[in-house]
């Protein structure tokens, strides 16, 4: 008896999951367009890297190598070279393979100057690969990208032409290690 | 010359003329409207799961199938080296063939239909019986452990169905007295449709139906997730692609005999004016049944399946039977 009702109540279930699936012909379809409707990206999206500059225009990156070796992939490339005019680093070129790239933004965390930054735009499609190995001047904008004030000469203590020791933000001046006197 | 020629077309041979063309006119409908299935399945899938389903291609997403088609015309035919070459290139033609040849039963409307032999009903029986030489000789002759448990499975499902499939549809002999299915189309039409007496031996039917295609939840031959595609495991390109169609011919195959079997054929209201359009809405309302079952249901373990065969849906079958000779009987008398 109680295997007769466990059939017919199987039987019931089957029914009732056919129907329950029939009534999602009028539900609303859970679906972006995507061409036409591009989907909300939140501002800290992982997408594609850039590199940016600091508030006076000058490029941040001072080619430390620190995104190159963070990245678990190594997509990265670069060479430092050194300005003479004031003596600024800067990568002599900067090279990210995009075919390479899974976005996981360890570049962006290992950064001390705030330079590589990702960015909401997703949409990286080439047909040839050679493509998207992006160059210094695919990656480098014109603007400050997410962090508007920061100027990593200004708070270093490295000294270049037209700041010497001791005059960057919150610094002492430097202390005369030659002398006895406080 | 030309008198001839005026004289080898007797009426007779026009009239065999005639009865080709409208035999090829069927079954090239037949493989449309199946491989437009495709298309539909697709899309009604899609919309029971809240997405839209390919509507890139031509209107609604119709043009997917000609885009697919000619992919699939372009695939490369590979042949894994270790398969028995003859079989396994017989084995998709017969998937397709066995269900074409079934659908020459059905009676389409009062004038069309391939076919109509007095034992129709035993001759659909034996077609489906043969079918399952496509999927056991596919998966034995690809020679690899997947498909030969898909071929296995088919086997044994077969036998499980076959019986009370043939069972199940003995009420309609009886109570028609035909084993013909034009004219039971017209005993309908005359008495009453076939589901509201054979109840029973409809939803017995309707199990069997899904098995005879092997489509879910009775797929277990082809179980995606279990057997990597099952008895079609080696199969590329245009062998894939007819296996892959036969199926879908099956589903409209199927589709057919249940809307000529259980709810009059081309019966309904105006039929002696649009009998084809009364066909095909019965058998569309079928054909997205059965997609509509592959959306809702899960793949029975394969043992249930056969214990529910042998156990509930026999009996069942056996029971509508007697029932229905008894009540024959007795209002007989």
């Amino acid at each position: 008896m109680s295997q007769t009702l466990a059939i017919l109540h199987g039987i019931w279930t089957q029914f009732r999951s056919i129907g329950m699936i029939f009534m999602h012909s009028f539900r609303p379809r859970n679906v972006i367009s995507y061409p036409e409707v591009k989907p909300p990206v939140p501002p800290r999206y992982r997408g594609r890297i850039v590199l940016t500059r600091d508030p006076d225009g000058d490029e941040r990156c001072v080619a430390c190598n620190l995104c190159a070796v963070a990245c678990p992939v190594g997509c990265i490339s670069l060479q430092k070279a050194e300005r003479p005019e004031d003596g600024r680093w800067y990568p002599e070129f900067f090279r990210i393979n995009f075919s390479r790239c899974i976005f996981c933004g360890l570049c962006e965390e290992a950064c001390p100057t705030n330079a590589i930054q990702l960015t909401p735009d997703y949409e990286l499609c080439e047909y040839d690969r050679q493509n998207l190995v992006y160059e210094k001047e695919h990656l480098q904008i014109a603007g400050p990208g997410k962090y508007h004030d920061y100027n990593f000469y200004r708070v270093a203590g490295m000294s270049i032409t037209g700041k010497g020791k001791g005059q960057a933000l919150n610094e002492d001046a430097p202390i005369d290690v030659k002398s006895l006197l406080p | 010359m030309f008198e001839r020629i005026q004289e080898l077309l007797s009426p007779v041979v026009l009239a065999a003329i005639w009865a080709a063309c409208k035999a090829i006119i069927i079954l090239l409908t037949l493989v449309v409207s199946a491989a437009w299935m495709i298309w539909l399945e697709r899309r009604l899938l899609a919309l029971w799961q809240d997405r839209y389903g390919p509507n890139r291609v031509g209107p609604f997403g119709l043009g997917q199938v000609i885009a697919d088609m000619i992919k699939i015309f372009f695939k490369e035919d590979w042949m894994p080296p270790f398969v028995d070459k003859f079989t396994f290139v017989l084995a998709p033609f017969l998937a397709m063939m066995f269900m074409m040849l079934a659908f020459a039963l059905i009676p389409i409307t009062p004038n069309w239909g391939v076919f109509a032999p007095d034992l129709g009903m035993l001759l659909f029986f034996a077609i489906a019986g043969l079918a399952v030489y496509a999927v056991m000789l596919g998966g034995w002759s690809s020679n690899s452990k997947y498909s030969l448990l898909g071929g296995l499975r088919s086997t044994a499902q077969t036998i499980s169905y076959e019986v009370f499939m043939g069972i199940s549809l003995m009420g309609i002999v009886a109570q028609a007295g035909t084993f013909n299915l034009r004219e039971i189309v017209l005993w309908q039409e005359q008495h009453i449709w076939f589901v509201i007496p054979q109840f029973f031996g409809f939803l017995v039917w309707c199990l069997a139906g899904i098995a005879v295609t092997h489509r879910t939840p009775f797929d277990l031959p082809e179980a995606e997730s279990e057997l990597a595609a099952g008895y079609h495991t080696e199969y590329s390109g245009m062998k894939f692609g007819m296996f892959f169609v036969g199926e879908y011919v099956g589903i409209v195959m199927v589709s057919g005999l249940t809307t000529a079997l259980f709810f009059g054929g081309w019966d309904g209201p105006f039929s002696e004016h649009v009998p084809f359009l009364w066909f095909a809405i019965k058998c569309f309302i079928f054909m997205s049944g059965f997609i509509l079952l592959r959306a809702a249901l899960p793949r029975p373990r394969y043992d249930h399946m056969m214990s529910f065969a042998w156990k509930i849906c026999l009996p069942l079958s056996l029971i509508n039977l007697l029932a229905t000779a008894g009540i024959m009987l007795w209002a007989g008398n």
